[in-house]
């Protein structure tokens, strides 16, 4: 077995142990009379700014439309292959809309490059963190756990306006 | 050989070539819109300019032919301002419809944006806006915003599928692509003008929105849907074929394959009806059973029969291998009533492409020896057999003859035993004892002879139950590749099918095991080694075009391809 060299020889106090505790215990001593931080989560909760990147939603425009037109670009540019998107026609003036919208919430990995990619915003990140699944097909979401009202989501969609 | 300069490199060329031909006969690539290289020359996209020195200006290199001591050059300053230009101009009326467009990724006009274009458009009036959605005839929907007026449509409808339906009506910024009033656009061939159309302005309505490009794997084979034997690609995604398309091969089909071909020769592998694993006729009902159980059942059943009273049905719409493998494992029975039956549609046939005969492979069929005069029987000496009770056991293999001729299906009453492989159910398949389910074209290996006598190569491109993508070397699609067991975009049914080939193979095991192949290329070595045509040749040297087999002596090859 070979001996490492040490990055730095300790001398005499230090091998004491004695100081170096009592400067570890001085800052315990320190935090016991600083600000509280800790939430005490799920009764109080954590709100995130708007930059925060929670998990990815639908944006559903007033009318009750997805505003996506399933042209699959969040799904190719996903790293991860969490997204899986069908189109097909509609009469609406779009033509093509999503039949079916799937994210794999167990794939995803919050990078938030389906929202840079997507060409008619349709796509943004969330503020929810809560992503607690039972069984592997839970954590495929489909159109229905996916589409959000427009307006619970200005605040993420000014950020990305003043941002991307 | 006269030679000109394109870019620095000098590349000889035949008199009469234009530039454009030149320079792509030499690998290099000159962007271009409406030129194609088998129609005419119509010179209005103006993309590919090129700069040719002692000429006072750009000249477009689709038109000028080249002569000897040119010097030209597609990069050079001018070249690239002239080409941006163009590509500005070309875009002002263009709208920004790539994210619903099904063309994109395999778009012209956007590859050539984002190869030679700014980036960006000075344009910043309304644009003009004209009809979307037209239906143009049965299977093409046409967006006239996205037509960028290059002609080809109106070109390919008139020069090659020889029928004058389409045309540009208005004029300046308002021209569009209409028929002629009254018309449709009916002919036979309209689906290639979706593969030559340079934007999304043209699409296949029956694969519209179906799939991005670049999410499909493309798998090089051939169509099954006559004797042409068009070359073709076939797209998967999710182990679903979703659409055909032609693929160049000078001595087949050129750029082109028929509507009839690309829209109705693949529906049967994904559909309903598909045979999964092997049947035994049990209390009057098909049931499924193992592999091994039908398999020692047909055995045994086979054995009760003298070989004279046993028969075999071959097919035109199998591979060489698959009939090759019939036709040796008859034999290793000592029978020798072997035939197949012919599907002609007469009169069903042009001057283009479209063949009377409707199956891919009966020159094949017939060269390995299907219907060699050392046979016992014909197909028709074969029924008059068993209406008179001569023939008890018959096998046939991937053909629906019950339902291409009705007489059959009383004089097969009369059988003790019908063996039927077959990809789907139908009538002939209702009718058996044993059901062996058999893959389509679309999942094996093999080979088939057009009416040429070209010889071309079929790929797996879906997957039976038996095979995985990686392991076989199909080609895969980015899902195929980074997919896993979880991931419900990597479902798509399997079936339990095997090539007919096997099944005999699997069959002859449990007799004398005469037959001992493991892939489909051991049964085509054994071809090479004993057929005369396929002498020498193995799945290598066939290429992606194809071979022309020796010695064949059809008046077809003379025929040959007409100049499409
Ligand atoms: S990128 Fe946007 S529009 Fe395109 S499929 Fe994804 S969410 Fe829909
Ligand atoms: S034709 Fe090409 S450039 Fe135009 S919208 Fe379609 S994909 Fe985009
Ligand atoms: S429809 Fe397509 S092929 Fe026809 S003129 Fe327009 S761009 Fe060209
Ligand atoms: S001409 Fe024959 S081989 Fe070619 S696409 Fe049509 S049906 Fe298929």
């Amino acid at each position: 077995m070979s001996i490492q060299k040490r990055e730095k020889n300790l001398n005499f106090f230090e091998k004491l142990y004695i100081p170096e505790i009592m400067k570890g215990m001085a800052l315990t001593l320190k935090s016991m009379f600083r600000p509280n931080v800790t939430l005490q989560y799920p009764e109080a909760r954590f709100e995130p700014s708007s930059s925060y990147r929670g998990r990815p939603v639908l944006v559903q425009d007033n009318n009750g439309v997805e505003r996506c037109v399933a042209c699959g670009l969040c799904a190719r540019v996903c790293p991860a292959l969490a997204i899986e998107v069908q189109a097909s026609e509609t009469e609406l003036e779009k033509e093509r809309y999503p039949v079916k919208f799937e994210i794999n919430m167990l794939r995803c990995i919050f990078c938030g490059f389906c929202e840079e990619v997507c060409p008619e915003e349709a796509i943004v990140m969330s503020k929810d963190y809560e992503l607690v699944f039972k069984k592997r097909d839970d954590a495929i979401f489909g159109k229905d756990k996916l589409l959000v009202p427009v307006e619970n989501l200005k605040e993420r969609i000014e950020f990305l306006r003043a941002f991307k | 050989m006269p030679t000109l300069t394109v870019d620095g490199i000098q590349i000889e060329f035949n008199q009469g070539q234009t530039i454009i031909e030149a320079a792509r006969a030499a690998g290099i690539e000159i962007p271009h819109f409406c030129w194609h290289p088998s129609l005419s020359v119509s010179g209005n996209c103006r993309v590919c300019l090129v700069e040719i020195e002692k000429m006072p200006k750009l000249a477009i290199s689709c038109s000028t032919y080249a002569s000897d001591g040119m010097v030209v050059h597609t990069k050079s300053e001018k070249t690239l301002q002239a080409r941006n230009a163009v590509m500005e101009f070309i875009l002002i009326n263009h709208p920004l419809d790539c994210p619903i467009c099904d063309e994109a990724g395999e778009c012209k006009l956007q590859d050539y944006a984002y190869k030679h274009g700014k980036g960006e458009s000075r344009f910043e009036e309304m644009k003009v806006r004209k009809e979307k959605r037209v239906q143009l005839g049965p299977y093409i929907k046409f967006d006239g915003d996205r037509c960028i007026m290059c002609s080809r449509c109106i070109r390919f409808s008139d020069e090659i599928a020889k029928k004058n339906q389409l045309t540009f009506v208005k004029r300046g910024d308002k021209v569009t692509v209409s028929t002629f009033p009254g018309e449709s656009f009916d002919n036979p061939y309209t689906l290639n003008t979706t593969d030559i159309c340079p934007v999304g302005a043209l699409t296949n309505q029956d694969f519209r929105f179906k799939s991005r490009v670049w999410e499909m794997s493309n798998t090089n084979s051939v169509c099954t849907g006559c004797s042409r034997g068009c070359s073709t690609e076939i797209w998967v995604r999710n182990n679903e074929i979703l659409r055909l398309t032609p693929r160049f091969n000078q001595k087949v089909n050129s750029y082109w394959m028929c509507d009839n071909g690309r829209l109705n020769t693949f529906k049967h592998v994904n559909a309903q009806n598909r045979i999964d694993g092997a049947y035994i006729r049990k209390e009057g009902q098909l049931q499924k059973v193992e592999w091994e159980e039908a398999l020692k059942v047909a055995v045994k059943s086979l054995r009760e029969y003298k070989n004279s009273e046993i028969a075999f049905i071959g097919s035109p719409f199998a591979t060489c291998e698959d009939n090759y493998a019939l036709l040796k494992f008859a034999r290793s029975l000592g029978v020798s009533n072997i035939d197949f039956m012919n599907h002609i549609l007469p009169g069903d046939q042009d001057e283009i492409l479209i063949r009377e005969d409707k199956t891919p492979n009966s020159l094949g069929a017939e060269l390995i020896g299907l219907k060699n005069s050392s046979n016992g029987s014909s197909l028709d000496g074969i029924m008059k057999s068993v209406k008179e009770g001569k023939i008890k056991a018959l096998f046939v293999m991937e053909d629906d003859i019950v339902s291409a001729n009705q007489e059959y299906e009383k004089i097969f009453s009369k059988l003790e035993l019908l063996i039927v492989n077959s990809s789907n159910q139908n009538e002939t398949a209702n009718l058996a004892d044993i059901v062996f389910s058999a893959s389509t074209f679309a999942e094996k290996n093999g080979t088939f002879v057009n009416f040429q006598g070209i010889l071309q190569r079929i790929r797996p491109a879906v997957a039976t139950e038996e095979m995985d993508r990686a392991l076989d070397g199909m080609e895969m699609s980015r899902w195929d590749k980074f997919g896993t067991d979880y991931d419900r975009w990597l479902k798509g049914k399997k079936y339990d099918a095997k090539p007919s080939w096997k099944i005999f193979t699997m069959l002859s095991a449990y007799m004398e095991g005469k037959l001992k192949y493991d892939m489909a290329e051991d049964v085509f070595s054994d071809i090479a080694k004993s057929v005369e045509n396929f002498k020498g040749l193995d799945y290598d040297s066939i290429g992606l075009e194809g071979v022309e087999l020796k010695n064949i002596k059809s008046e077809a090859r003379l025929a040959g391809v007409k100049n499409i």
